[in-house]
């Protein structure tokens, strides 16, 4: 059994157009003009249980207001939409008690209340049974090393601290989804990896379904065994990465790096796609040419210094599949 | 059927807002002084007024003191209650709406909960003062049923005010320009409602006995508090005054249902 079900979501949404300058919001005023911008186009994916996926695409290609129908606070112009079997938007009191949501922009705490007190007012929200809380609390608490930090106000709280609070705060009342919107966001390294090992251990140790929407690759390259990627409303692609890659290009990058920094570098198999000082990135179709002719003719020809072989940056390939395009957000 | 513990949650906000409140010390106190200073400036404004002229259209100073109690008591416990609604415009544009969607309580009760303030103890008092003075200047005595007329009547005008702040953040779910005209309904309905209605034109009345029922606490139960001839007003409406406020307010929270569901098929 699924435990999300997306058929054909549509949606569109009126934005109103003014014209420049005093007149035009004065025109605005009186005559609104409104222009329709499609940002769900039929929109179809599954999730099973204990799955990790990565939501990825474009600003204004979807992704937010895929997740906003998903956690029900919005509802599509057509389509099905099941979450845990409820329609989210139809029930939304029961649907969202079931959820877990965390926005990276945007916290879920009490601005000026200590962490701990969110944590119990959450508690009374969520209607969670006192034993619950406490075992789920103190796990989370451990988790996150949250201990020295519980009785700091929210609003003190560095960006990593805060983050690591509002992981556990949607995740108090043990809800068995969880949608995170972009949770890296303008976090410092370590904070990041802290982040992607508590979501790592979610999934694979309590079984908690996750999807993540994410600017990051890295974030998806460490946690999804799955990437749907959107654009333009649309699913551009829906599998593992590998295949994900497969899919865009078979192409490998050739990193060498040379004792001479001026040297001119060519070969009728690959292609000189970056240069930076000593460095050159080469990149080759693996089937033309074996990797191995590839290396041996270059250090027949130049001053070797160091070379590796390595998948072009999970970046590049979603650059690709966008086609470089970036559709206005309404 | 579960328990329902909306008021106990509704507790915890306000115990926590409080809280937070009182983290910016200097504030709460400038600004708590700062209200009732305000609010008495007015208060004898009034009063001079009355030693000018002595009496307005047949009211005497107590009987217009009451009415500014009522009105000015009901709208602080309304402002303490609901000043979360009349903040709520900021948190749509803030996108902060979301938040409370997501969470699964009804929305009315979070909005209420998120901004209880404490500073407006200042036109409380201020209220609760001129209407204990108004009660011992009157000729009248207070018996036990007028007593509990007056309660209903605070109650009542609370609950209209509260009314008020609920349509005027459903507005905000169309559109957060045009609030100002709410404005002149809410604040400027406290200031009508500190006078008895019956000195203005009669459509002003209307607007404000039929559409906005400010009258309820006002002219219409006066007849019974204050012991004056009826002047066609049957004893039955005196007496259930109080609940036009309730009803408004139901009335109010049924749109704010509407505009919720407008606000989630439109997402902003």
């Amino acid at each position: 059994m699924p435990q999300i079900v997306v058929e054909n979501l549509t949606k569109t949404f009126r934005v109103a157009e003014r014209d420049p300058g005093i007149g035009g919001a004065l025109r605005g005023l009186v005559r609104r003009r409104h222009r329709a911008v499609a940002a769900l186009g039929g929109v179809s994916f599954c999730l099973e249980p204990g799955e990790l996926v990565g939501y990825i695409g474009p600003n204004g290609a979807g992704k937010s207001t895929t997740v906003k129908v998903l956690a029900g606070i919005l509802v599509p112009d057509g389509g099905r939409c099941e979450v845990l079997g409820r329609v989210p938007w139809k029930e939304r009191i029961a649907h969202v008690a079931q959820i877990g949501v965390v926005f990276g922009q945007r916290t879920q705490l009490w601005w000026d209340l200590p962490v701990v007190e969110s944590f119990d007012l959450l508690r009374d929200i969520y209607r969670v049974p006192k034993a619950d809380y406490a075992r789920s609390r103190n796990e989370l608490i451990a988790l996150l090393a949250l201990e020295p930090l519980l009785d700091v106000p929210v609003r003190q709280l560095s960006l990593g601290q805060r983050m690591r609070c509002d992981l556990a705060a949607a995740l108090l009342h043990a809800p068995r989804l969880l949608f995170l919107d972009e949770p890296t966001i303008g976090l410092d390294a370590v904070s990041k990896l802290a982040v992607r090992d508590f979501i790592r251990t979610l999934n694979r140790e309590r079984g908690v379904t996750v999807i993540l929407t994410t600017h990051d690759m890295d974030d998806i390259e460490a946690l999804c065994t799955r990437v749907i990627v959107i654009a333009g409303g649309k699913i551009a692609s829906d599998g593992t990465l590998e295949a994900l890659r497969a899919r865009v290009t078979r192409e490998r990058w050739l990193l060498v790096d040379l004792e001479d920094a001026d040297a001119t570098v060519t070969d009728p198999d690959a292609e000189v796609i970056r240069r930076d000082g000593h460095r050159i990135v080469l990149a080759f179709d693996p089937d033309r040419v074996a990797t191995a002719v590839l290396i041996a003719r270059l250090a027949a020809r130049h001053a070797v210094r160091d070379l590796f072989v390595q998948n072009p940056p999970i970046e590049e390939i979603i650059a690709r599949l966008y086609g470089g395009e970036e559709p206005a957000r309404p | 059927m579960r328990r329902d513990d909306a008021p106990g949650l509704y507790l915890r906000y306000v115990g926590i807002s409080l809280r937070g409140q009182m983290q910016y010390r200097a504030s709460f106190w400038m600004l708590t002084f700062g209200n009732l200073f305000a609010a008495g400036v007015e208060f004898l404004g009034i009063w001079a007024l009355f030693g000018r002229f002595g009496s307005l259209s047949g009211w005497s100073l107590a009987e217009v003191a009451l009415f500014y109690g009522i009105v000015n008591t009901a709208f602080a416990l309304a402002e303490g209650i609901g000043r979360g609604f009349d903040t709520f415009p900021g948190m749509v544009k803030g996108g902060d709406f979301d938040r409370l969607l997501l969470r699964p309580r009804p929305t009315a009760l979070q909005v209420a909960g998120q901004e209880v303030q404490l500073m407006r103890v200042g036109r409380l008092l201020q209220g609760l003062v001129v209407l204990g003075w108004a009660m011992t200047a009157l000729p009248g005595a207070w018996t036990a049923p007028k007593l509990l007329l007056l309660t209903g009547v605070i109650g009542g005008g609370a609950y209209l005010f509260i009314g008020l702040f609920v349509l005027q953040a459903t507005l905000s779910f169309w559109t957060v320009e045009t609030l100002e005209i709410m404005n002149t309904v809410t604040y400027g309905g406290t200031e009508t409602g500190q006078f008895p209605l019956t000195i203005y034109r009669p459509w002003f009345r209307r607007f404000f006995t039929f559409v906005v029922p400010l009258g309820a606490m006002n002219y219409l139960p006066a007849p019974l508090l204050l012991d004056r001839d009826a002047g066609g007003i049957p004893t039955w409406v005196s007496w259930g005054s109080p609940a036009a406020g309730v009803l408004f307010l139901l009335v109010a929270l049924r749109l704010w249902k509407i505009g919720v569901r407008h606000y989630t098929s439109t997402g902003s």
